[in-house]
């Protein structure tokens, strides 16, 4: 009799996990968003294709996008976000980019205007400068999302590969013109 | 004094070498053509040059100074010229490059002017912590810790035993051992000088029971106020946390430090050389180095701290053989070199040459558990290599892998050749790694919230001002209507006066 009972409460048990499951509250949601949010690499770089890494980490959530579509992360977020969400590990998807060693943005001095107009578009407040002054990179807080690259109308920033340190490699002139023009 | 003496769990009792080296006295090692000093020979900040190309410097300048509080300053070892500044390949298992300033000895060897500190006894510990400090004295036990922060925490907090390390596990090196019987004033002294630069209640000189010669020279100079006690031998007794063990029977809390359990401990070198930093005021300028393994003429040298590894070895004669690997330290946790043009740093006990290292090949684990018996961490070396090879950083972390010492016993031991500490050491640096990137990941996010709430509050305000601008125009309007409507009040008043005063007049 309480054999019967026992399996009774459980299969009752198992019920109500598998219908949480099926219906999670937004609670539960958030939570999750929360745990995808805090493995990916923050750089805000919209090469997911959303306006941000939360965002990116919502439609994952919601089953909207996939977990191969962060180029920072790499295969390295890949696999982390395959193991918290149960899912296969597949490479990155190449229509949203590469992945690579990590870069940061370079601004050539000799070239810059001062038009803020980078200031405005990064997203972690890593350029320093102001109207008709020089701009420079603060190397540490640069998450080398590219975000910079496009609105500088005299197309003075470059992406430079950094040390160990996170500061730039200083490369010789005729490699440095090579990577630039790549 | 009778010290009861314990044993730390694991370890391995393996045919130790000396024998090749330790019985041959020491020899100076002539000037080499150019001297090598990369400033960072420490754990920590690495040193700030203060010399240009081309400067002359003297024999125990200070060429580059301490940056931060863990960092140490560097000094010429030589008189001479600085001929570069720049990258250049130094001891590191990865074979990179990093800063370094080259000088050519003038070969006159001429000191520069230094001080030295009369009558220790009577200096304030923190003082003397700091002529230990500008000294550039870093722990010459292997790991380099600057000396002075050891020092340091000492005075912050109560210290029942120092424990001075002569305890030289590690097969084929013998230079601690070649230093305690060439110069054990030097060391008797130096100890003294620790001991009064931390305030200890206790101190201790640990040997291994295969060093006799040491022990009984030491043994000749010291008084009751020294323990010297010898252990038997068995590695990694030379490890912090192990010979605290085996001293005291304590150990050392999983991510704390032996002062947390009121002890400190310094090597022999240490020692000698706080004594030759305090009473001769001579910086760390030199070190003994073992040069053993397959040479003609293994023996221990004293270098000049900068000094190539080729031009060690070419001293006890040795000659470039096919299949030949270099390691510097010892054959348990040294590192392989490639390029024998790296100096000699404050940190190289030992140039190692070795035709029979093991190059067996990996075959899979058997799941003996032999590896378990002989850690001296009291690890699960087996669950560790599982979780390394398949990267979970979270089981790592969980079994512990920080408190692993990288002894080698482990590898040692195990019949399937699997060389566990190069896996251990490669998942350590990827977690740091990872962390590293986790917080800048953090710092990265902290910005972009900051940020987007400083744009929020912006356009608030912005909109604010639109808000306040359309309030002025209704009330300038509004006041304009007041003026307007007072204008015409007293335009129809008047005219009633004028209607009535014409009415009056008629």
């Amino acid at each position: 009799m309480s054999g019967v009972l026992i399996i009774l409460l459980l299969a009752a048990g198992i019920g109500i996990f598998i219908v949480n499951n099926k219906h999670p509250d937004t609670r539960d949601q958030e939570r999750l968003v929360d745990m995808i949010d805090s493995l990916l690499p923050q750089t805000q770089c919209e090469k997911c294709g959303y306006s941000g890494c939360r965002p990116y980490a919502e439609a994952i959530v919601r089953n909207q996008a996939d977990i191969n579509q962060c180029p920072p992360g790499g295969q390295h977020t890949i696999r982390q976000l395959a193991y918290l969400l149960g899912r296969d590990i597949k490479p990155l998807n190449p229509a949203y980019g590469k992945s690579g060693p990590k870069t940061i943005a370079w601004i050539d001095e000799d070239i810059c205007i001062g038009c803020i107009k980078c200031i405005h578009a990064c997203p972690v407040d890593a350029i320093a400068g102001a109207l008709q002054q020089m701009h420079t990179v603060i190397a540490e807080l640069c998450t080398g999302c590219e975000l910079c690259i496009a609105p500088c109308p005299v197309d003075c920033i470059s992406m430079v590969l950094t040390n160990r340190a996170g500061h730039r490699i200083k490369l010789k002139p005729e490699t440095r013109s090579a990577q630039v023009s790549s | 004094m009778n010290r009861e003496l314990h044993s730390f769990p694991g370890g391995l009792r393996i045919t130790t070498h000396k024998e090749l080296s330790n019985d041959k006295i020491s020899i100076i090692t002539p000037l080499p053509d150019r001297i090598i000093l990369p400033l960072q020979q420490h754990i920590g900040t690495p040193a700030e040059p203060l010399v240009k190309i081309g400067d002359k410097v003297l024999k125990g300048q200070i060429i580059a100074r301490a940056t931060g509080y863990v960092s140490v300053p560097v000094h010429a070892t030589t008189s001479g010229r600085i001929i570069d500044i720049g990258d250049y390949s130094v001891p590191d298992s990865l074979g990179l490059k990093a800063p370094c300033i080259v000088i050519e000895p003038d070969g006159d060897d001429i000191w520069f002017d230094i001080k030295s500190t009369e009558n220790f006894e009577s200096v304030d510990p923190k003082a003397l912590q700091n002529v230990i400090r500008e000294a550039g004295i870093v722990g010459l036990g292997g790991a380099g810790f600057p000396a002075h922060v050891k020092l340091k925490e000492g005075t912050e907090s109560a210290v029942d035993t120092l424990i001075i390390n002569g305890v030289e596990c590690e097969p084929h090196i013998s230079c601690d051992d070649r230093l305690i019987r060439e110069k054990p004033a030097y060391i008797v002294a130096g100890t003294r000088m620790i001991r009064h630069a931390v305030q200890a209640k206790h101190c201790v000189i640990a040997l291994e029971e295969d060093m006799p010669e040491a022990f009984e020279a030491l043994e000749r100079l010291i008084d009751d106020d020294i323990e010297l006690i010898k252990l038997p031998v068995k590695y990694p007794q030379g490890g912090e946390r192990q010979l605290i063990k085996a001293l005291t029977g304590k150990e050392v809390p999983s991510g704390g430090l032996p002062i947390h359990i009121g002890i400190v401990m310094h090597n022999v070198g240490t020692a000698a050389a706080a004594y030759r930093a305090v009473t001769r005021g001579e910086p760390l300028i030199s070190r003994y180095v073992t040069v053993t393994g397959e040479l003609p003429d293994p023996r221990n040298l004293q270098v000049l701290i900068g000094t190539p590894v080729r031009h060690c070895a070419d001293l006890c004669g040795y000659q470039e053989k096919e299949g030949e690997v270099i390691i510097l330290g010892g054959p348990m946790m040294g590192m392989h070199v490639q390029n024998m043009h790296i100096p000699i740093i404050k940190t190289t006990n030992c140039v190692l040459v070795s035709s029979t290292f093991n190059r067996n090949p990996e075959m899979p684990c058997i799941r003996c558990g032999e590896c378990v018996d002989v850690c001296p961490a009291e690890l699960l070396p087996q669950q560790l290599y599982w979780h390394a090879r398949s990267r979970n950083y979270e089981r790592l972390r969980e079994y512990h892998l920080f408190d692993c010492i990288e002894c080698g016993c482990c590898a040692y031991v195990c019949p399937s050749n699997i060389r566990l500490v190069q896996y251990y050491r490669k998942a350590k640096k990827e977690i740091a790694q990872e962390e590293r990137a986790r917080r800048g990941a953090d710092h990265a996010l902290q910005r972009f919230i900051a940020r987007n709430e400083r744009l929020e509050r912006e356009m608030q305000e912005q909109h604010d001002k639109k808000d306040g601008m359309s309030d002025n125009i209704e009330q300038e309007t509004d006041k304009r209507a007041y003026i307007q409507s007072a204008v015409e009040r007293t335009k129809a008043k008047r005219e009633q006066l004028k209607k009535t005063d014409s009415g009056t007049d008629e």
